[in-house]
Formats: structure tokens, C-alpha cells, sequence
């Protein structure tokens, strides 16, 4: 990996500079946001599945627990939305290294099921806890203060937003090319190797795992606070499958294409809107055509036809 | 005292037993090959002291602390490294990288470190690749260093594999067929290849089947027939065992 | 006392039956592709929408149920010429987004042909309930019961007795060994992706009288069907039977012991306890890796 790859990340830091003063209207103010929030969730999925190669169906579960944190905490026990987005995100780390780690022996399939399992378990939890979570309807979420300051005007949060962007962006590329990423992608490439080579693979694993479920609670908190309001729909499967195919029509093990699959996929409700009844048949028929003629994803894809690595 | 003590070690599969009761010693320092048919359990043996299969019954000593069990990552830290029979490489990262993977155990693996790119962290890798490039110079391979690996030739994905387990530091390095599917002329450069190791001062375990390279390398041999020890000695001993020469030359004479 | 706990057990076989042969169908296209198809719910939800517009639309039974069987028979070939072959050897995680984009369209055409009302079918012989030691049991169930087991029995034979299903069974063991013998793999794929839908579609037809159909019953019924052939042993078709029933009797037991609003979440507890502590599932077998 050469020093090339930071270029990348100088453009994308260009581009969200600029973004606020070219967008027509706050209604694509509010799509970047939101594209914006994606991509950080999918940032962190993708050196879970692309990176590392394991499989995750319950990421949303996460942004869920994060979320939640976000509307319950504050709302029924006055703690500071910052109090209680770390505490989300605590939690979230918890549940995670204590499910992860009989998880992770597991491989392909049952890896699939038992992440599958678990966001579902969570999301079931939020609509039935109706007295916290104001069961399937949801709950309001009060604003986010920072620092005596309160966040309220979509410009504010999108500086915020392209902030918490650009350094994921930056401290993905690091770790990718350092030992731990270099660790994470030999145990994808070959699990034996990496192991005789020092490798404890369950540890990385539950590690990365970890972490992505972190990142996913972060930003579920931030979308509540940000959207002002929190549902079970948040968490449910259908939305772990969204994040998983961000990274994969982006491109698995690609940085850039985190953020191309997060914009594509935020964009793309918007644009079968129009399509009214038949959005379901849409997006699934665009969702397998682009696998069956992109498996490798759009960036990598691109980046090998023009003959430019990443 | 020896550097591996292997005593009575059998593994079984279902009702396969693969290895049967192989007992044998390493000396530090040396080369020691351990050769015989197909099937013959070569590559389980090797499984076996490395950490990927658990043994059904027996012991294997390093240095006197039994290892039997351990995990192969468990292993790596006391300083066993190996190839693969079937190339084990990390198709997803350049040759360069492969090999750096190998000093994983030697570099700060912090993660938090790493996202905030430390300066400290950095220089090591920096350093680390220069180790890399030059151990690939070693193996013969100085012109693939920003290769991807999915772009290799066998011959030299073979080699790359060497590069990878020399890049761990090792005191005992355990070579599956280092020469299979190669040509005459990567099977002699694989040949000089393993001296260099060895006269490096790593222990060199091996199994191949090219004999010319095994009793022009080999201190000892160890001959497994059928997943048991059929002989073991000096090259020299070896080739004159009446039941070597039944088992290797018996089938075709 | 026994008898809530009979109407427990009654209610929870009945619908795990229908969980088995989802999760047989799961088994018998993972057995022969590796894949695990997120739209076999689909079928299940077709099965009982079908038949629901068939019997409106006026035709007699037999024919309806041949129809809302046969239908998605063809679909479940569509999705595995279209989208499945295409992409062989594909990465796991690539070949579940295609099967989940594949169960968007079905649900999604469905939903624009036929609306989001909830449908019922008429049950096959009466509904007349049958008294057994207080408990009561639908004759419905009875039908459920008595097809799954006789489909069990059939495909067993199937398997075991014929050619061709030997030939199923082989690719699943080794495809390539199968290829060498001369089967026909990719016949042995059409034939998986028939069967499978077959299967899902007959379990959501012969439900559907006892719980009600709509376009969206696919997603949860299918899943529990996957939970179900994981806590057999992915790939094992006896065991994907007994994981089905278990699943079911669990979730009614749970949901009337324990609380009804978490039945939904009961297998999926189920799963997670198994694969902690059995990773391979309750009658999946050890395997090693050969490196």
C-alpha cells in the first residue's frame, strides 16, 4: 500500500468542504447527512466483512442499542446525551465481546445465523419494551448538546457529521496498513497461515467485530439525536442487510468503496420513490445485478478496469 | 538434550489412524527429513507438532516443555514456523506484505496505535518492509516484492511461503515439500535454498520427495510407512535398511 | 394442566412442521450449491397466497394447490438459473444478497399483484375441532401433520432408494467426484431448487387455513426455517426434521409459559444457546480441515 491511497482521503476531506455550499436545498443537505452517517457505519462493517472476511447479518442490532441509548437515557433518567451515547456504546462493546467469542468459531453460514439471530433478539427486545422504547411506534430523542452549545441547525450537524467522516476515512486507511490490519487481512486470506505465523484468530476476530459494533452504536446515537426521533425499524434485519450490501456493492476490502455504497444505497430509496408500489422489486432486482455482474463490488471493479490499484 | 522430543504420538480419524505410536528426537542445528509414501501420514506429522491437529495420545516436547495440544499461534511464540503442502498463501495482499505477516509476533500489534498512525508504529513498519524485501532477496524473489500474490507463479508462491516463516525468526522451521511442482532448476535453487536456512542456524525439518535433495541435505531421516516409523537414521543408514528398500522398492520390484 | 399443555404441543407441531420443510429445503439446495437461500420464506409465502387466489378465483381445490405448488416450483428454478449459476463459487456473503435481492422481487410482485391484505383459506375438511384429553386439535393439523410425514417418508425414499437421489446426495458429498461419475450437477441444481420451493410452498399452503397468509409472512417464516436447519445440522435432511419440530414446539411452550410477545425471538435464543455450546448443531457431525 503506498501513499497513494491517502490521496483518496484528501479528496473526500475537498469534497465535504465544499458540499455544503453547492447543495441546491436543505433536503439533499439532509440525504448527504444521512449518506454521510451511512458510510462511518460502513466504514467499520468493512474491515469486519471485507477486511477480516466474517460475515455479520445483526450490525443494525448495534446502531439500535446506540440509538436507544440515545432516546431512553436521557429521556427517562436525565442523563447527558453524551453520558449516554458512551454508555450505548459501552454496552454495545459488552454485548458484543460476550456474544463474539463463542461466535467466532464458528465459520460461513453459522456465523451468518448466530449474528443474524442476535439482531433480531434486539430488535424484538425494542418493540416489545413498549414502558422504555415506546414499543413499535418508537420515541422522540432530545437534541444533542456539545459543550454548553446545542446542536439543532442541519449545517451544524452536517460539520459535525463530515468531522467524525474524514477521520474514520483516515483511521481506516491506517489500520488497514499496520500490523493489526495486516493481521486481520492474512486471517482472511488464509486462517491456517495466519495462525502459525502468531496469529491469535479468534482474538482478532472478536476484536474487529468489536469494534465495528462500536462504530455502528456511535452513529445509531447519532442518527437518533440527528433525526430526532428513534423505531424499531432502526434495528431490524431488513437494515442489517442494507449495511452488509453497502460494503458489498462498494466493494469489500475497499475503503472508498465503503463511501461509494453508503452514498449509492442512502441515494437509492430516494430515487425509486417514483417508482410508487414497486420499490421492493426494484431494489431487489438492482440489488442482484449488481452481484451477479459486479461480484467483486463497484470500486474494485473500476479500480481494476482502469488499471489503478487502491 | 534434544530441541523436539515426538514420543508415541498418534492421531486418529474416525477409524483412520493416520499416525500410530512415532517416537523420534531432533537435535538442534540439524536438518531432518522425514520421508515415505504417499499417505504415509508425513504432512499429519507435521500438523501434528504444529498446533493444527490435537494428537489422539502422545507427547511432543520443545526443549524439554511439552507443546502437544497448544494452538499453532502458541507455537509460533516459541519460535516453530512452517510451510504448506498445499500453498497457504493471503491471495488478498501483495508478496511484500505476506512476508511481513510473518513477524507479526515480533511488531506492536495495538490497534488504537495503529488507527492513530504512530509515528513509532510506522517507522517499525517501514523498517519492517525493508527486512521483508531483503528475506525475499534471500528466497530468490527481490523482483516481486509489490506483487500481488494472486499474481505469482507457483514456483515462486512456494518460495514466498519460506520467505513468510523465516520472517517469524524461527529456531525450528518445519518445510512441507518445499520442491513439489517445481522444475529441475527451482527444485535445485529450493536445495540451496534450505542450506542457506540451515547453515543460518534454524532447524530444518522437511518433507519432500525428491531423494536427491533429501540425502544431499538431510542429517537424519525418519521413514513413516502406513502412519508408523519404518526406520530412522544417518542418510547412509537409511539407504541400506532392508525394510526402507522393501517398502520403497518392493511395490515396484 | 396437561391439557394447556397438549394445545401447546398440538400448536407448536403443527407449525413446526411447517418449519421443517422449510428447513428441508434449505438442506437440499445448501447440499447441493453450498448456498443458503434467504428466499426460500418466499416460496412459503407464495405456497399460501396462491392457493388463497387460486380457490377465489373459483377453481377446485385440488387444482388450486397443484398450482400454488407447481408455480413456485418454476420461480425457485427461475432464481436458480438467473441468478444463482451465473455466479458460481461466488463469495458467501455475495451469494446472500442475491438470494435476499431474489426474495425482494417475489415479495415485492406479490405485494403489487395482490395488495397487503391478510388472506385465509379454507380449511380442507371442516373446522371441527377434535377433543383429546381436554385439548383441542384442528383437523387442519392433522393435514399438516399427515403431508409433512408423508413427504418426509418420500423424500427419504427418494434419497435412498432411487438414482437420481442418490446422485443428489453424491454432488453434495463431492461435486466434482460426482462430475467424474457423470451426474449431471447442474440438473442436480435445477432439481434442488425445485424441490426446495415445492417444499416451501406445500408447508405455507397447508398453514395458511390455521395462520392466516399475506405478502409479507416470508421473512420470519423462512428465517425460522434456516433456525431450524442449523439447529439440526446444516446439510443433515433428518435433522433438519426434528430442528423443525423442536423449533416449534420451543416457540409455542415459550410463548405460552413464558411470554407471547417474545415468541418470535424464541428460536433465534435457540440458535444462539446451540451454537455456543454445540457449534455444529445438534446432529451435525465433527469435521476437520485438511490443510
Amino acid at each position: 500500500m503506498k501513499k497513494s491511497v491517502y490521496f483518496g482521503l484528501y479528496l473526500v476531506v475537498a469534497l465535504l468542504a465544499v458540499l455544503p455550499f453547492v447543495v441546491p436545498n436543505s433536503f439533499y443537505l439532509d440525504l448527504v447527512i444521512r449518506m454521510a452517517i451511512n458510510a462511518v457505519i460502513v466504514l467499520g462493517l468493512n474491515l469486519l466483512i471485507g477486511f477480516a472476511g466474517q460475515i455479520s447479518l445483526g450490525h443494525a442490532g448495534f446502531l439500535g442499542i446506540g440509538a436507544y441509548a440515545s432516546a431512553v437515557l436521557p429521556t427517562h433518567f436525565g442523563w447527558h446525551p453524551l453520558l449516554a451515547m458512551g454508555a450505548g456504546a459501552a454496552a454495545t462493546g459488552i454485548l458484543a465481546a460476550l456474544v463474539a467469542r463463542p461466535i467466532f468459531k464458528l465459520k460461513g453460514h453459522y456465523l451468518a445465523m448466530a449474528t443474524l439471530g442476535l439482531g433480531i433478539i434486539i430488535n424484538i427486545a425494542l418493540r416489545n419494551e413498549a414502558q422504555w422504547t415506546g414499543g413499535p411506534d418508537g420515541m422522540p430523542v432530545p437534541a444533542m448538546g456539545l459543550f454548553g452549545f446545542e446542536l439543532s441547525s442541519d449545517k451544524q450537524w452536517y460539520w459535525v457529521v463530515a468531522l467524525l467522516l474524514s477521520v474514520s476515512v483516515w483511521a481506516s486507511l491506517n489500520l488497514i496498513d499496520s500490523p493489526f490490519g495486516r493481521a486481520l487481512r492474512a486471517l482472511h486470506g488464509s486462517e491456517v497461515a495466519s495462525q502459525v505465523v502468531g496469529v491469535d484468530v479468534v482474538r482478532y476476530k472478536v476484536a474487529i467485530f468489536v469494534l465495528s459494533a462500536v462504530f455502528a452504536s456511535l452513529m445509531g446515537s447519532v442518527t437518533a439525536h440527528y433525526v430526532g426521533f428513534v423505531s424499531p425499524n432502526f434495528a431490524d434485519f431488513f437494515h442489517s442487510i442494507e449495511l452488509v450490501t453497502m460494503v458489498v456493492i462498494g466493494g469489500m476490502a475497499s475503503v472508498y468503496g465503503s463511501l461509494v455504497g453508503a452514498v449509492l444505497l442512502t441515494a437509492l430509496p430516494q430515487a425509486l420513490a417514483t417508482f410508487e408500489g414497486w420499490e421492493t422489486v426494484v431494489f431487489g432486482a438492482i440489488l442482484m445485478g449488481c452481484m451477479i455482474f459486479l461480484p467483486k463490488g463497484l470500486v474494485p471493479t473500476l479500480a481494476a478496469k482502469f488499471g489503478k490499484g487502491e | 538434550m534434544s530441541m523436539l522430543e515426538v514420543k508415541d504420538l498418534s492421531i486418529h480419524f474416525g477409524g483412520v489412524k493416520a499416525v500410530q505410536n512415532v517416537t523420534f528426537n531432533i537435535d538442534s542445528g540439524i536438518v531432518y527429513s522425514v520421508i515415505g509414501p504417499n499417505g504415509a501420514g508425513k504432512t499429519t506429522l507435521f500438523n501434528l507438532i504444529t498446533g493444527v491437529y490435537k494428537p489422539t495420545t502422545g507427547e511432543i516436547k520443545l526443549d524439554g516443555e511439552a507443546i502437544h495440544g497448544k494452538s499453532p499461534n502458541q507455537l509460533a511464540e516459541r519460535g516453530v514456523a512452517r510451510t504448506f503442502q498445499n500453498l497457504q498463501i493471503c491471495m488478498n495482499m501483495s508478496a511484500v506484505e505476506n512476508v511481513m505477516v510473518g513477524a507479526h509476533l515480533r511488531l506492536d500489534r495495538n490497534l488504537v496505535k495503529a488507527a492513530l498512525r504512530f509515528p513509532g508504529l510506522k517507522k517499525g513498519d517501514r523498517e519492517l518492509r525493508d527486512e521483508a524485501a531483503q528475506l525475499m532477496d534471500f528466497v530468490g524473489l527481490s523482483q516481486y516484492v509489490e506483487t500481488r500474490a494472486d499474481a505469482m507463479s507457483y514456483g515462486a508462491l512456494k518460495r514466498l511461503e519460506i520467505a513468510r516463516a523465516l520472517a517469524m525468526k524461527p529456531r525450528l522451521i518445519f518445510l512441507d515439500e518445499p520442491a513439489a511442482g517445481l522444475n529441475p532448476k527451482e527444485t535445485i535453487e529450493v536445495d540451496h535454498l534450505v542450506r542457506k536456512i540451515a547453515d543460518s542456524g534454524v532447524t530444518v525439518v522437511l518433507v519432500e520427495h525428491d531423494m536427491k535433495m533429501v540425502m544431499n541435505l538431510s542429517d537424519r531421516i525418519l521413514v513413516l510407512d502406513y502412519g508408523k516409523k519404518l526406520a530412522e537414521g544417518t542418510g547412509e543408514e537409511i539407504r541400506k535398511n532392508p525394510d526402507v528398500i522393501a517398502a520403497y522398492l518392493g511395490a515396484h520390484a | 394442566m396437561l391439557a394447556q399443555f397438549l394445545q401447546f404441543l398440538f400448536s407448536g407441531i403443527t407449525v413446526g412442521a411447517t418449519y421443517a420443510l422449510a428447513a428441508l429445503g434449505f438442506t437440499l439446495i445448501y447440499n447441493a450449491s453450498n448456498v443458503i437461500n434467504f428466499a426460500q420464506g418466499e416460496f412459503i409465502m407464495l405456497g399460501g397466497m396462491l392457493a388463497v387466489y387460486f380457490t377465489q378465483a373459483g377453481l377446485p381445490l385440488p387444482v388450486a394447490l397443484m398450482l400454488a405448488i407447481l408455480i413456485p416450483a418454476i420461480v425457485g428454478v427461475l432464481v436458480e438459473k438467473l441468478a444463482i449459476e451465473p455466479v458460481k463459487g461466488a463469495e458467501t456473503v455475495t451469494l446472500i444478497i442475491i438470494t435476499i435481492g431474489a426474495s425482494l422481487v417475489i415479495r415485492g410482485l406479490i405485494q403489487v399483484w395482490l395488495g397487503k391484505n391478510t388472506f385465509s383459506l379454507a380449511p380442507f375438511s371442516g373446522d371441527e375441532p377434535i377433543q383429546i384429553l381436554g385439548a383441542t386439535l384442528l383437523p387442519q393439523s392433522l393435514w399438516v401433520l399427515g403431508v409433512t410425514a408423508v413427504v418426509v417418508v418420500a423424500l427419504w425414499y427418494f434419497f435412498n432408494r432411487t438414482l437420481q437421489g442418490k446422485a443428489m446426495l453424491a454432488t453434495s458429498y463431492n461435486r466434482l467426484a460426482a462430475e467424474l461419475v457423470g451426474i449431471n450437477t447442474s440438473w442436480v441444481l435445477f432439481m434442488s431448487f425445485a424441490m426446495s420451493a415445492a417444499l416451501g410452498a406445500l408447508g405455507g399452503i397447508l398453514v395458511t387455513p390455521i395462520t392466516l397468509t399475506s405478502y409479507d409472512v416470508g421473512i420470519m417464516l423462512g428465517l425460522k426455517g434456516f433456525v431450524a436447519a442449523v439447529v439440526g445440522g446444516l446439510g443433515n435432511g433428518l435433522g433438519a426434521v426434528l430442528g423443525g419440530l423442536l423449533v416449534g414446539i420451543l416457540e409455542a411452550m415459550g410463548a405460552g409459559y413464558i411470554s407471547s410477545s417474545y415468541k418470535d425471538a424464541i428460536p433465534f435464543v435457540l440458535i444462539l444457546f446451540i451454537l455456543f455450546f454445540m457449534p455444529r448443531g445438534l446432529f451435525g457431525g465433527k469435521s476437520t480441515d485438511r490443510v
